[in-house]
């Protein structure tokens, strides 16, 4: 009984510890971002587009064919479940809604999570385990500016990017099942789904993608920074910020649906 | 005589300004509640190569670690080149960061640049040097550790060997005041190891550093130490020149030199902690 409270308590501390590491990290990246060009540090351009074509530009093809089949498995749902009430004629609202308030967003934040922040969490944890993290501090440059920062900036700028490329696929997806079935054109689909949706359910899917985005840097990073063990602890790292990161997008997700449809 | 009482041998080399180049006053160092370094003091002089040995477990990577300034002390100041790296801000850490070079054990060379790339990073980040210019630099300085020709490859195409060099030469091209090795023989073959070390003798000589490494190679020690700290259990043994290690009675330095490890003092009721868990 007692050793459990213990093992407890020593996760939650271990939790809170990772908490505060990861709100430090986030808190230096943004402080370089702002700040690294006045002193002598700036956060270099070129590996933030660099990062960017790993992120967004490679990941079009993925992000393309997840977002079509997404579009089209909600097309066919929604005509079938709207169906046995005979209201079919509303599957254009729920799947406009759906897309762009929840699917799109959240879809591409997963593939992130896998592709990109597994990515990001062995290159950090290869590094320390290496030594190369201790080289870049004597040479004097700060790892965070140098390693984290870049990452975070090139996801927040391209999640919503994937994000509204997904919700145009997914929707044009799901027009080749919904026109026929519904015997509509292509152009009356296209009116009634852009008459359905508002800039406010845009916001709200562009919004959390945002911080989705950070999540997956910030997590990827923080468990990158924690690796020790060589091979298998990157291999364990790797493993655990993927699974964490997604985790951590459904909770943010919930909380922001929760927020977001208060007001 | 004291088994940890500190011996000093007279220095060879004369202080430019009257400072040692490294002051280490009260050093100790804690992993969680473990103490690693108990009150070091120590002082490295300008121009000298001054070799850490010690078995494992002594603490010379620990030591090495908050010289560089990787690690805070628990307790004590640690002067470099003047400045007491214990209570320096981080504008000043950086400038200092440009006047000394490490080079790691296994090279840290970053594995996503090629050698030349990797070289050419500390002129990037610290100087607004035009491109073609970093890159002569960067050759010349590959040019110094005998790898000229192979700034293109990528780390994981090199040897052992010429990973420290290359280490080496990352270490060297901001012209450091400065150079600290951690392991610099590790795992490399007697004769590739004794080019390293002539590489740090030259290095002393023709750029006139001060050149702090940390070893536990006995052979090299000899060849290259101005003088030897030699730690045991987080303290300092002795500091003298190489004949007067070698000339030591302590015993604890007599097992070290003649690799055994008789004389090491075995506390049973910590031993039995240790096996039952209790410790």
């Amino acid at each position: 009984m007692l050793r459990t409270a213990e093992t407890i308590g020593r996760s939650v501390a271990r939790g809170v510890g990772e908490a505060g590491f990861a709100g430090a990290l986030f808190a230096e990246s943004v402080f370089w971002t702002m700040f690294g060009r006045t002193r002598g540090q700036p956060v270099r351009l070129p590996a933030i587009f660099g990062q960017m074509m790993q992120v967004g530009i490679q990941a079009l093809p993925i992000a393309t064919v997840l977002a079509a089949t997404i579009g089209m498995m909600l097309a066919i749902q929604s005509l079938y479940s709207l169906g046995l009430f005979g209201a079919e004629s509303f599957a254009m609202a729920g799947i406009g809604l759906a897309v762009v308030r929840e699917f799109a967003p959240l879809i591409i934040a997963i593939l992130i999570a896998g592709r990109s922040g597994s990515a990001l969490a062995a290159r950090l944890s290869t590094m320390m385990i290496n030594q190369e993290v201790d080289a870049l501090r004597v040479i004097g440059i700060s790892p965070v500016r140098f390693l984290v920062a870049p990452p975070l900036i090139a996801l927040i700028v391209m999640v919503p990017c994937l994000t509204m490329w997904a919700i145009v696929v997914a929707l044009t997806a799901a027009a080749f099942i919904v026109t026929p079935a519904l015997g509509i054109s292509l152009a009356a689909y296209a009116s009634e789904t852009i008459a359905v949706l508002s800039v406010n359910d845009l916001i709200h899917g562009l919004g959390k993608s945002v911080i989705f985005a950070a999540l997956v840097a910030i997590i990827s990073s923080v468990n990158g920074a924690l690796a020790k063990g060589g091979a298998e602890g990157v291999g364990r790292m790797t493993t655990r910020a993927v699974v964490q990161s997604i985790a951590a997008i459904i909770v943010a997700d919930m909380i922001f649906a929760f927020i977001a449809t208060r007001g | 005589m004291d088994m940890l009482s500190l011996q000093t041998a007279p220095t060879r080399k004369s202080r430019a300004n009257g400072q040692p180049a490294i002051r280490i006053e009260g050093l100790s160092a804690h992993y969680g509640e473990r103490q690693v370094l108990h009150e070091i003091d120590l002082e490295i002089e300008p121009g000298e190569i001054m070799v850490i040995m010690g078995g494992s477990g002594s603490g010379k990577s620990t030591l090495l670690r908050q010289l560089v300034g990787l690690d805070l002390p628990s307790a004590g100041r640690i002067e470099l080149l003047g400045l007491d790296i214990t209570q320096a801000r981080a504008a000043e850490m950086a400038k200092l960061r440009r006047r000394i070079g490490v080079a790691f054990q296994g090279g840290a060379l970053f594995s996503s640049m090629t050698v030349l790339e990797n070289l050419m990073l500390p002129l990037r980040e610290h100087t607004k040097l035009a491109l073609p210019t970093m890159e002569i630099m960067a050759r010349m300085k590959l040019e110094v550790v005998g790898l000229a020709g192979f700034g293109d490859l990528m780390p994981s195409e090199l040897s052992g060997g010429m990973l420290k060099r290359a280490a080496v030469a990352r270490a060297i091209v901001m012209d450091p005041e400065m150079l600290f090795f951690d392991e610099p023989s590790a795992g490399l073959d007697p004769v590739v190891s004794s080019e390293l070390d002539d590489l740090i003798l030259l290095l002393r000589d023709a750029m006139n550093m001060t050149i702090v490494v940390v070893t536990h190679e006995l052979e090299s020690t000899f060849k290259i130490a101005d003088r030897i700290t030699v730690l045991d259990d987080g303290r300092i043994l002795l500091v003298d020149d190489v004949e007067g290690v070698r000339g030591s009675d302590n015993a604890r330095i007599r097992n070290l030199l003649s690799r055994r490890s008789e004389g090491a003092e075995i506390d049973a009721e910590a031993y039995l902690r240790r096996l039952t868990g209790d410790a």
